[in-house]
């Protein structure tokens, strides 16, 4: 009832801030559509919190199943069973919901907290931090909430045949996590405050640890997931950091609040809030995203996140949670137009450190022969490109590209899955070929070109149009060097079709030729050792193909819905979603660009003639060097090679540019020493001089006097008797003295 | 102090008692140090167990001797009681210590203290 009360209040003081009564001044250089205050409704969205409570209770479950010991298939038909009914109830809500009328419905009272300085005077600062457990149903949650368990329930299927071998504990574990990170990734997106949001940001981060290290008697695996996690605290300091700033400059962490603080600042001149935690808070956020997602220089740890389960890998390393990042800078975008308003780079930097990292993990995929480790790459460049969209202030253009990255990246993984599922655990392409005409394999091959032909970008397809919607905004904003980052998209484009078919050529065309991998053994694939000419692979069986065929159709349905009308019109849904949110909050009134220079077109269609050209021609690249004529990739190798001054360039695209060894030199190497250093001093002064040297005292002190123990009990008579003497001495001496 | 010397009159003592000279204390005294000089010399000198005990023995005699005298000196009978409860204490300790000695002797035969000083620290 409270909130309710809070929240009309709010919505009186919005309304006062943004109702044009204010009027931008003239030549004003931005301000914020008025965002509608949220309306708190309980009533009919009262089914919406079963999106949270459905794989928290499934989580539970498979805790159950696993004290119980459950050895068939029902972990497994129970998560999927719950993530399909998070998705059935996310429907229902968003069908319900109007963009342009954010909705919070109140779930419990969580954190409520108000406190004053204590001077009693009018005015007195009432200081208070409110996070109730709420959820904050807008464009852009809603857009969330639909792929996440809609790929979440997807992915589960696949895995509950996936799993097969680890049927016992294992399985029960696996989903247990899955649960996990659906309950945490519904946290992160419909949270209605930054603290419920990074309560679900933590829980991802922990799942993710969790799931990587799944193998976790594999000391790679064990490795990889805390790589991730550690590397993954450090982006995390950032967004607690950033929140702190927040609620110190804002005094709430409520986005309903801090919308309409925003907004009445904007309107009124950005003057308000442009102290140096202002200028700080989006920083924060952004080593936050960064983090998360997986961008430069924090994006190591995502291929080595690998290690993990496949389905892990899909779902939360290229689906869902790593598009965290993508959702947290979106949801405040206000706070990063602030600092434009005022002067500030922060929009430019993720721009640029988007692009750049595209560019730099697209030429590291180029020279990888681990395909998962492709797919990863891929994945942390993609990324790439969706922060530079929200760079270029096309929030629109980047949340596109997540969700048919998230389609046709998850299918490409599982892909991948099933290929290593069924050839013994192989994963290098160099031991895969031809396999579009081993029997059985028929599914897996075209689902997976598809993936390939959509992450190329070719013209037509679902990934093409969310990308130029991206690299045209890059002719169009106003920025430093943005025509330039264009062009490294472009390029980006180009490279990224070529690596993928490669692997695809590779993999699927060309003659008949594998063997199991000797050094993974997981599991059950043990049976599959030997020589090669008893090794059989086994075909995918009904589940797994029947969602790689379920993703297909979702990542041909994104591109169809780009053609046709305005009711399944995926583009005009998703727009509608978006720019009436807080990622669109604003972006009409950023600078217009100039629209006509590139190349003398129209950017949007010069755009889609020059992607596509550079998409086709990587493709064709592909082609020539790994299906036509194979041999020529090993020529053009060795040419390089022997060259001393490109030699170079291979190696280190093999070696993914010495990044993990110049941090092992510079960062971690350095931290070990103080590490030594600061071990040597606990050992010499603190436990050596300081607990030794005090404890050693008293055993001097008892040394002295050691000798008289001498066990001779006639020594021990002559002492006391000594003693005695010694006191009657005394008492002779003073009675002396006081008679005299 | 008359009350005493009146009860100790009722007790059938038919002679007054009065106060003995200060020199006649200062011999008494003199043989209980000296007895006590003896004890504890003896039994500092000694390794035998039961010459030790005697000479405990000694010293605890010379203790009550001096008190006998004292309470004589202030013609208390307050004295002459505590040598009576010494002299049980002794008869009760002396029976418990040979005891330990006989014990002791059994362990190891023999009588020297130096035997057990397995306790020492170092």
């Amino acid at each position: 009832m409270l909130s309710a009360i809070a929240h009309t209040a709010l919505a009186t003081v919005a309304m006062a801030g943004g109702d044009g009564s204010h009027g931008l001044p003239a030549g004003e250089p931005f301000g914020f559509q008025v965002p509608i205050p949220p309306v708190v409704d309980e009533q009919s969205f009262a089914l919406a919190a079963w999106m949270i409570w459905l794989p928290v209770i499934s989580a539970i479950l498979c805790g159950i199943y696993a004290t119980l010991g459950v050895k068939s298939r029902l972990p497994a038909w129970t998560t999927v069973a719950a993530l399909a009914g998070s998705f059935v109830i996310a429907v229902m809500t968003v069908s319900k919901l109007d963009f342009a009328k954010p909705v919070v419905v109140h779930l419990f009272d969580w954190i409520d907290l108000s406190w004053s300085s204590g001077s009693g005077t009018a005015g007195d600062q009432w200081h208070g931090l409110r996070a109730n457990f709420a959820l904050y149903l807008d464009g852009l949650s809603a857009y969330w909430i639909l792929f996440v368990t809609f790929l979440g329930t997807m992915i589960a299927f696949y895995a509950s045949e996936y799993m097969d071998e680890d049927k016992g504990t294992g399985y029960c574990r696996f989903f247990a996590g899955v649960s996990i990170f659906l309950f945490a990734m519904t946290a992160l997106v419909l949270g209605e405050n930054l603290i419920m949001l990074y309560l679900g940001w933590e829980g991802v981060g922990l799942a993710s640890y969790l799931l990587i290290g799944y193998y976790y008697k594999k000391p790679a695996a064990v490795a990889a997931a805390k790589k991730a996690f550690i590397m993954n605290r450090i982006g995390d300091l950032g967004l607690a950091l950033g929140i702190y700033l927040i609620w110190l400059e804002y005094g709430s962490l409520e986005f309903g609040v801090l919308f309409a603080a925003l907004q009445s600042d904007g309107a009124t001149g950005a003057g308000q809030y442009d102290g140096w935690a202002a200028t700080l808070i989006p920083w924060c956020l952004m080593l936050g995203a960064f983090g998360k997602s997986a961008q430069f220089p924090l994006y190591v740890w995502l291929p080595d996140a690998m290690e993990g389960p496949t389905p892990v890998s899909a779902l939360i390393h290229a689906a869902t949670m790593v598009t965290a990042g993508i959702y947290l800078i979106a949801r405040t975008m206000p706070f990063f137009l602030m600092n434009k308003a005022s002067g500030g780079h922060a929009l430019e930097a993720v721009a640029w450190i988007g692009g750049l990292t595209a560019l730099l993990a697209a030429t590291i995929a180029m020279a990888q022969y681990d395909i998962k480790r492709v797919m990863a790459y891929s994945t942390v460049s993609q990324l790439g490109y969706m922060f530079m969209g929200l760079g270029l202030a096309t929030s629109f253009g980047a949340c596109y590209h997540v969700l048919t990255h998230a389609f046709f990246k998850a299918l490409l993984f599982l892909c991948c899955g099933a290929v290593m599922h069924g050839f013994g655990g192989q994963l290098d392409l160099r031991k895969l070929g031809g396999i579009r005409r081993v029997p059985g394999w028929g599914v897996v091959c075209w689902t997976m070109l598809i993936g390939s032909l959509w992450l190329s970008g070719i013209p037509g397809t679902a990934g093409y149009f969310s990308k130029d919607e991206i690299l045209a905004q890059a002719f169009i904003t106003e920025g430093t060097g943005f025509r330039i980052l264009g062009w490294i998209g472009i390029i980006t484009a180009g490279l990224t079709a070529y690596y993928t078919f490669r692997v695809w050529f590779r993999v699927f065309t060309g003659p008949t030729h594998y063997k199991p991998d000797e050094s993974h053994g997981q599991g059950g694939h043990d049976e599959h050792h030997g020589d090669d000419h008893s090794f059989h692979p086994h075909a995918p069986g009904i589940r797994i193909n029947l969602v790689l065929a379920v993703l297909s159709l979702g990542a041909i349905w994104l591109a169809v819905g780009y053609f046709v009308g305005d009711i399944w019109g995926t583009q005009v849904w998703i727009k509608n979603a978006i720019e009436n949110s807080s990622a669109g909050t604003g972006l009409q009134l950023m600078p217009a660009g100039d629209h006509s220079t590139l190349l003398g077109f129209e950017p949007h269609t010069a755009m889609y003639f020059i992607s596509g050209t550079f998409g086709l021609v990587g493709l064709t690249t592909a082609w020539w060097l790994h299906c036509a004529n194979r041999k020529s990739a090993d020529d053009l190798r060795t040419w390089l090679t022997a060259r001393g001054w490109i030699a170079w360039l291979p190696r280190a695209m093999e070696n993914k540019w010495y990044v993990d060894e110049i941090y092992i030199a510079t960062i971690r190497f350095p931290l070990w020493i103080a590490g030594q250093a600061l071990y040597m001093f606990d050992r010499v002064f603190v436990d050596g001089i300081g607990v030794n040297g005090t404890a050693r005292l008293p055993k001097i002190a008892a040394s002295l006097f050691q000798p008289l123990y001498n066990g001779k009990l006639q020594g021990y008579a002559t002492s006391m008797a000594g003693g005695l003497a010694l006191v009657i001495a005394w008492i002779v001496w003073v009675w002396m003295r006081g008679s005299v | 102090m008359n009350d005493v010397a009146i009860s100790l009159t009722q007790a059938g003592e038919a002679s007054t008692m009065v106060p003995i000279a200060t020199g006649t204390i200062q011999i008494v005294l003199l043989v209980s140090a000296v007895m006590f000089a003896i004890g504890m010399v003896g039994f500092l000198t000694r390794r035998n167990m039961i010459l030790m005990f005697l000479c405990t023995e000694l010293m605890f005699q010379a203790s009550a001797i001096a008190m006998i005298a004292f309470g004589r000196m202030h013609l208390n009978p307050e004295g002459q009681v505590f040598v009576i409860f010494i002299l049980t204490v002794a008869a009760a300790e002396a029976a418990l210590a040979l005891g330990l000695v006989v014990l002791l002797y059994r362990r190891k035969p023999t009588l020297d203290a130096e035997a057990w000083s397995e306790l020492k620290e170092c």
